[in-house]
């Protein structure tokens, strides 16, 4: 059973690497990554029903993560409009003020 | 305790020493009164020598010996200043010091209208307190800092007139051939300091080591100790085969040639090797190579002077060959001898200095023409020149009664004694000096003028020193006539028998004046045409040219150094830069790739990082493998 859930957990994390590595549009990147943080909530999960040691503690540890993972996109957002407002992109190859 | 000079003795250099740092603080401001310092300074000087030399005179007492101060401390080993006053002391310090204070007061003439005065009489000044400090060293450690300092002094002063190409290129090359002696020199110290009985370096220690035979020597090494020494010498002093330096030291003004290359300074190898002479005894060897130097140098560069046309070459290659015979009597080991050298040491510093400065009086009154072929006839307007420089030169030439007649015939007497081959060298020695100075002589003063100037008498500022020194030419040998040997008693402290050699007595004289006469023959009232008759023969040509010496030396020495140079450049410039290029290029190149991955964009970082972490895991799960 572990195993099936681990494949999927897998299979989602490797699509949001995916795109949060190659798409352009800044919110698709953010949606991106919340689908790995949700592959991880998933393993979590999955190993605190079937793992060795059986426990409530991954489930109450999915929610936080959860919450924690709210509060991440509601500032990365908030970012992003910011950047749009300012700068007008939303295009993260634009977004390379780092570099000066 | 009764008052003596000698335990003052260490004052008389400081007065030279503080004129010279008057003059160096004053700069060029007060350029009235530096002669003023630097003669009454050395005034100062020159009457305490005399002073100290009277007492010594007056008094048996034979040395005093005195430690000032301690100047290194290495663990139980200590190396002191301090200050000797033996008679050989008092001697070269009352040379010095007369001879200095007549050059000063002869510069005040001769450099009335040089802008950078007070330099020149500071540079005299540090010279004077250099070269007597030297003189009255205790350890030849405290010599060789004082020896090394008059080199510096003559470097300074040969290129005193720095704008003139030849004057720079002298000034290098005086300094370069030193130190090629000097470094001789400091390994024959270095030498002494691991070998003598408790590392002593002082005079009186090296003399009882090496009278009582205590010191710690074998053989050869007190062989090889003195050589190393009398390289030293060999350099300082002109003698073959580093005298290729003095002749163009005369470059500097003319004064300095005086004072510097004609009485003290090159003088002063030959008071080194007196100084350590116990060392030189003990080697037969040494001295064997001492004398045949001396010998040699003494015929070779009379040789060379026959046939130089500048007047200040001619006294220059007089000084080389000089020196020669007092090497000469040096080697041959014996205690009269050395002290026929210190004897002609004492008399040539006066005679030759007053030919210099008589030398600097005609090339003054001439606008600086110093070819012999473009003078004459100087004789019938130059009086008191003329007059003190057929002194000096009848002293040199060595003609009874004048004192380079004593000196020499005592050096003569002593190698008929001891080595006759040496005596038929010195002998022939005699006849060439004679010879050429016949000849500077007589085409300088008779004949037409050749020169296109009309010379006028120098000042008195400039012919007082000639006189004085003209008349100490003449007495400064009575102290030594054979027979009376107080001389001899006097400077080396003990009674020693001495025969008189008549004939050696007639035969020099006679030898000296066949070699006047035929230079009188020859160039006796020479008009401008009938000097340009006389072109060169083969042998002239080489003796003009110096025995090509110098151009040996520059095949031989100069252009495989300049060779070794440009390669070495070469290799600097290609393989050493081209490492720094080179690795200066990769750090650059890696850099520039290092730039190139910082883009801004953070999905490459992010790609860059999973990446890693892969490589990571890979890692990780090979060694689990594995």
């Amino acid at each position: 059973m572990l195993n099936s859930y681990l494949l999927l957990s897998a299979s989602l994390f490797c699509i949001g690497l995916y795109g949060a590595l190659s798409k352009k549009n800044a919110v698709i990147v953010l949606l991106s990554i919340e689908l790995m943080l949700n592959a991880a909530n998933v393993n979590i999960i999955a190993f605190s029903k079937y793992g060795i040691n059986p426990s409530l503690t991954g489930h109450v540890f999915s929610l936080f993560s959860m919450t924690v993972a709210a509060a991440e996109v509601a500032v990365g957002i908030a970012i992003l409009i910011m950047l749009y407002r300012n700068r007008g992109i939303s295009d993260v190859t634009k977004m390379d003020v780092l570099k000066k | 305790m009764d008052f003596t000079i000698s335990t003052y003795a260490w004052i008389i250099p400081l007065f030279p020493f503080v004129s010279f740092l008057i003059l160096l603080v004053l700069g060029r401001q007060m350029k009235g009164i530096a002669s003023t310092i630097s003669i009454f300074a050395m005034l100062l000087a020159t009457v305490s020598a005399l002073l100290l030399l009277g007492e010594t005179l007056k008094n048996e007492a034979q040395s005093y010996t005195s430690s000032v101060f301690n100047w290194l401390d290495i663990g139980d080993f200590s190396i002191s200043f301090g200050y000797e006053v033996n008679n050989v002391n008092v001697l070269m310090l009352v040379i010095v010091t007369v001879v200095s204070l007549l050059v000063n007061v002869f510069s005040k003439g001769y450099m009335a209208d040089d802008e950078r005065m007070t330099v020149f009489y500071s540079y005299i000044s540090l010279f004077t307190f250099s070269m007597l400090m030297l003189v009255i060293s205790d350890n030849i450690l405290q010599l060789y800092i004082f020896w090394e300092l008059v080199g510096l002094c003559s470097f300074l002063l040969i290129g005193f007139w720095y704008q003139k190409k030849e004057a720079k290129a002298a000034a290098k090359k005086a300094f370069i051939v030193t130190r090629i002696g000097d470094i001789g020199l400091f390994i024959a110290v270095i030498l002494l300091f691991w070998y003598m009985p408790e590392h002593m370096l002082s005079f009186t220690a090296i003399h009882n080591a090496f009278e009582t035979n205590a010191h710690g020597f074998s053989d050869g090494m007190v062989t090889l100790v003195a050589l190393l020494i009398f390289v030293g010498a060999v350099g300082k002093s002109g003698q073959f085969p580093l005298h290729t330096w003095l002749p163009d030291a005369m470059e500097g003004p003319t004064p300095i040639s005086a004072l510097i290359h004609a009485a003290t300074m090159v003088a002063a190898g030959v008071f080194l090797v007196a100084k350590t002479y116990d060392i030189f005894l003990a080697s037969e060897t040494a001295l064997l190579i001492v004398g045949t130097v001396g010998a040699f140098t003494a015929l070779f560069a009379a040789l060379i002077a026959i046939a130089q046309n500048d007047i200040k070459r001619i006294l220059a290659y007089s000084t080389v060959s000089q020196l020669g015979y007092m090497m000469l009597a040096l080697g041959l080991g014996t205690m009269a001898a050395y002290s026929a050298a210190m004897l002609h040491l004492f008399t040539h510093a006066f005679f030759k200095a007053l030919l210099f400065l008589g030398a600097g009086s005609i090339i003054y009154a001439l606008h600086h023409e110093q070819n012999i072929l473009k003078m004459g006839g100087i004789g019938k307007s130059m009086k008191v020149t003329t007059w003190t420089f057929a002194i000096g030169t009848l002293a040199l030439a060595g003609i009874f009664p004048l004192s380079g007649f004593w000196s020499k015939d005592a050096i003569l007497a002593q190698a008929y004694e001891h080595q006759p081959v040496f005596f038929a060298a010195a002998l022939i020695g005699v006849f060439l000096t004679a010879f050429y100075m016949s000849r500077l002589f007589f085409l300088v003063f008779t004949g037409d003028n050749r020169s296109g100037h009309t010379p006028k008498e120098s000042p008195w500022v400039m012919t007082l020193p000639l006189i004085i020194l003209a008349v100490l030419a003449v007495c400064a040998g009575w102290v030594a006539i054979p027979g009376i040997g107080t001389f001899n008693e006097w400077l080396v402290g003990e009674t020693m028998e001495e025969k008189i050699h008549w004939s050696i007595l007639i035969i020099s004289n006679v030898v000296a004046l066949l070699g006047i006469g035929l230079g009188y023959k020859m160039f006796r009232n020479k008009t401008a045409s009938s000097l340009h008759e006389q072109s060169g023969n083969g042998l002239q040509t080489v003796l003009a040219r110096k025995f090509y010496i110098d151009e040996l030396y520059d095949l031989i020495v100069v252009k495989p150094v300049r060779g070794l140079g440009a390669f070495l450049q070469l290799w600097d410039e290609f393989i050493v830069g081209g490492l720094v290029k080179g690795s200066i290029t990769t750090t650059r190149q890696i850099g520039k790739m290092g730039m190139r991955l910082q883009s801004g964009q953070m999905q490459v970082y992010a790609l860059i990082s999973v990446i890693g972490m892969l490589i990571l895991l890979l890692i990780f799960a090979g060694r689990r493998l594995i």
